[in-house]
């Protein structure tokens, strides 16, 4: 679901404008994509609901004749994942939101407060600051794989040094800490772009007033910005989070075995080269690799439409 | 000691100067309304006193306490703003406590103060709507009463009315009058809106181009303008101007008013110029209020000197309380102010008059009042 489709799916309520044969073609291409789109998830539903001798000797079309949950469960806690001997999805699962959460949070929290900088607190150099943020946003990914590993690697031996002298190493070093950091840096440049945007339109005169009510800095993002950006909020939300969730090409590179993200450990189910391919727990686990997106679109969907056209009106 | 004291006051951005050397004054008590066309650099001026734009040179001094490099939460002043700025998130209460919060005063004590601002401005049955929740006047009465609550030295208005429709414009301008004289607040008043500085001020200063054209009371400004921009701006309908030349054929200086195929109006030089200034056959521009035009039967009892004319009538512009009559003097539009019950009609010829005891005259050069 994207926001051109919850655009478009609005129900127009004018149909005696349009004859017969106009509204025919126009709900038959409606009907048509809607069902295009829909299929493949109703097979995934419906195979993984299904035994494997049915999925492998019946119709994929065709409705589970022995309802079964078993492929779910193999695929959350039982399956094998390429060559570790983790049994299911449910470790890397959690390892994803693991990442993605504070990777999110951080990102849009920085996001938001890079906005509020480069349009209430202007300072000279601001549209160069904001012109290399975007650049941010066109650096293809593969090309900084290798630098971003090398600083990871400092960032690693750092975190051992820490952890010798002081015991602690805040994390530095671990899978999850560095794709963390990856992510927060690769999506600071969309989320500065997504608030600053919004914070354009925001009157200045409320930050003025706040000003002269006595409130800091910190005070007047936290009291004043912050309480009414939650459009924006939550666009930049579910597309921090669908991006970050769906990597594949950090979480391969910078996590192994166990320590591997939602994405890579379906790969490695899914691209299993010994034993039966068992379709029915690949799609239960693929459908469990879905959910949180979908989850996240449902629960925020209305105001991503609503927060894209906020911004792209003022721009 | 004036409250507010501003010497030689300029901002520049980069190259531009906004404001070019701005001093003014004021005492307790005192309401001064900054007026200009747009761009004049008023708005500018009132947020440097606030605080939220720094100077580039100059002094600005609230209660004797040079301000200049002060937080504006420092300055001892409140805001009311154009758009009212009030916090969207955050009810009626908690919009006009928030500034007593940040300075931490215990809850008690803000709960106290904002029920005794709402109070005077009966907005206590609003205190826990939101700003959307209210009618653009009940908006400003909140955003006076954020501004009341700090009982600050000097109140700062940028334009507070001009998001309100005409009637509740009047009545609000009526409040705020009130409000001044219940309080005996200090305030500056940011407008565009010329009646409303007349209405409001003890003391107007007409800017233009970052530059101060005059400072005084109402009366002054409206009665001796110091220049043609300021007689032509403060005003509605705005001063007539009329091109004219000295005469000293018989001593005393007149000026004569051509008219093309009419015979010229020849007045003797106003009372407010100086005689000694007016050279023989010298250019001037001849000033006079719509109000200061009469026909020849209305004329003024108190009026010393005046000066009688013929004139078609090009437009008759009844607007209830007053008549404004257009003829054509000199190619130029003269508007005179008539009784509502006049019985002038278009086309007619009709015998107008010039109370000289109100005329001005202004060099045409330098655009000053001679």
């Amino acid at each position: 679901m994207s926001a051109a489709d919850l655009i478009t799916t609005t129900p127009t309520r004018e149909p005696s404008r349009h004859s017969l044969t106009t509204r025919v073609v126009i709900y038959g291409l409606l009907f048509l994509f809607a069902f295009v789109y829909l299929v493949p998830l109703v097979v995934m539903i419906m195979t993984s609901l299904k035994p494997l001798d049915e999925v492998t000797g019946g119709n994929m079309f065709a409705l589970p004749k022995h309802l079964t949950f078993d492929p779910w469960i193999r695929a959350w806690g039982e399956a094998r994942i390429g060559v570790s001997d983790t049994a299911g999805i449910a470790v890397y699962f959690w390892n994803s939101i693991k990442m993605v959460v504070p990777a999110v949070l951080i990102s849009t929290i920085l996001g938001a407060l890079n906005g509020f900088v480069l349009t209430k607190w202007r300072f000279p150099g601001h549209k160069l600051v904001f012109g290399m943020m975007l650049f941010a946003c066109f650096i293809p990914f593969q090309s900084v794989i290798i630098p971003m590993a090398v600083i990871l690697g400092w960032l690693g031996q750092f975190g051992v040094q820490l952890s010798d002298s002081i015991g602690f190493s805040f994390g530095l070093g671990n899978p999850t800490v560095n794709l963390v950091i990856v992510h927060v840096i690769y999506g600071l440049g969309f989320t500065t772009l997504f608030f600053r945007n919004y914070y354009e339109a925001f009157p200045t005169e409320l930050v003025k007033a706040a000003m002269i009510d006595g409130a800091s800095f910190f005070q007047i993002f936290r009291r004043v910005l912050l309480p009414n950006s939650t459009p924006i909020f939550i666009v930049t939300v579910i597309y921090q989070f669908t991006n970050i969730w769906n990597d594949f090409l950090f979480g391969s590179t910078y996590a192994a075995g166990d320590a591997s993200p939602m994405t890579v450990a379906l790969n490695n189910l899914v691209n299993t080269s010994t034993g039966i391919v068992e379709y029915n727990v690949n799609m239960a686990a693929a459908i469990i690799a879905a959910a949180p997106t979908l989850f996240v679109y449902i629960v925020g969907g209305r105001y991503f439409v609503r927060g894209l056209m906020a911004g792209a009106v003022k721009g | 000691m004036a409250t507010l004291e501003i010497s030689s006051l300029r901002k520049r951005f980069g190259n531009l100067e906004i404001l070019k050397g701005i001093d003014i004054s004021l005492e307790k008590g005192g309401f001064l309304v900054l007026v200009g066309p747009s761009g004049c650099g008023k708005s500018t001026l009132l947020n440097t006193i606030a605080g939220l734009e720094s100077i580039s040179a100059g002094e600005i001094r609230i209660g004797g306490e040079i301000v200049n490099d002060l937080h504006p939460s420092k300055r001892d002043i409140a805001m009311v703003f154009q758009s009212y700025a009030l916090y969207p998130n955050m009810s009626v209460a908690e919009n006009i406590g928030f500034g007593m919060e940040m300075r931490g005063i215990a809850k008690p004590d803000r709960e106290k103060a904002i029920a005794s601002v709402a109070k005077t401005l009966q907005i206590e049955h609003l205190l826990t709507r939101r700003p959307s929740q209210l009618s653009g006047g009940q908006r400003q009465r909140v955003a006076m009463g954020r501004a009341l609550v700090r009982q600050p030295s000097v109140f700062l208005f940028d334009e507070p009315l001009s998001n309100l429709d005409a009637k509740l414009r009047v009545d609000m301008r009526i409040e705020i009058k009130r409000l001044h004289q219940q309080t005996g607040a200090t305030i500056v008043y940011v407008t565009h809106d010329q009646i409303e500085a007349m209405t409001l001020a003890t003391k107007i200063a007409v800017l233009k181009d970052g530059e101060l054209q005059q400072v005084g009371t109402p009366r002054e400004i409206y009665n001796a303008p110091s220049n043609l921009f300021v007689a032509d701006f403060m005003g509605s309908p705005s001063m007539n101007l009329l091109e004219g030349r000295v005469s000293r054929a018989d001593g005393a200086p007149k000026i004569v008013i051509e008219r093309g195929d009419n015979s010229p109006i020849v007045a003797s030089a106003p009372a407010s110029a100086d005689a000694s200034k007016l050279a023989d056959g010298a250019k001037v521009i001849f000033g006079i209020r719509p109000e200061a035009v009469s026909d020849s039967e209305s004329i003024d009892r108190n009026a010393k000197s005046a000066v009688k004319f013929e004139s078609k009538v090009d437009i008759v512009e009844p607007a209830g309380s007053d008549t404004f009559v257009v003829i054509h003097v000199a190619g130029k539009e003269l508007t005179a102010r008539m009784r509502a019950e006049t019985d002038i009609r278009i086309g007619e010829s009709h015998t107008f008059a010039f109370n000289l005891d109100k005329a001005l005259l202004f060099d045409p050069q330098t655009t000053r009042r001679i």
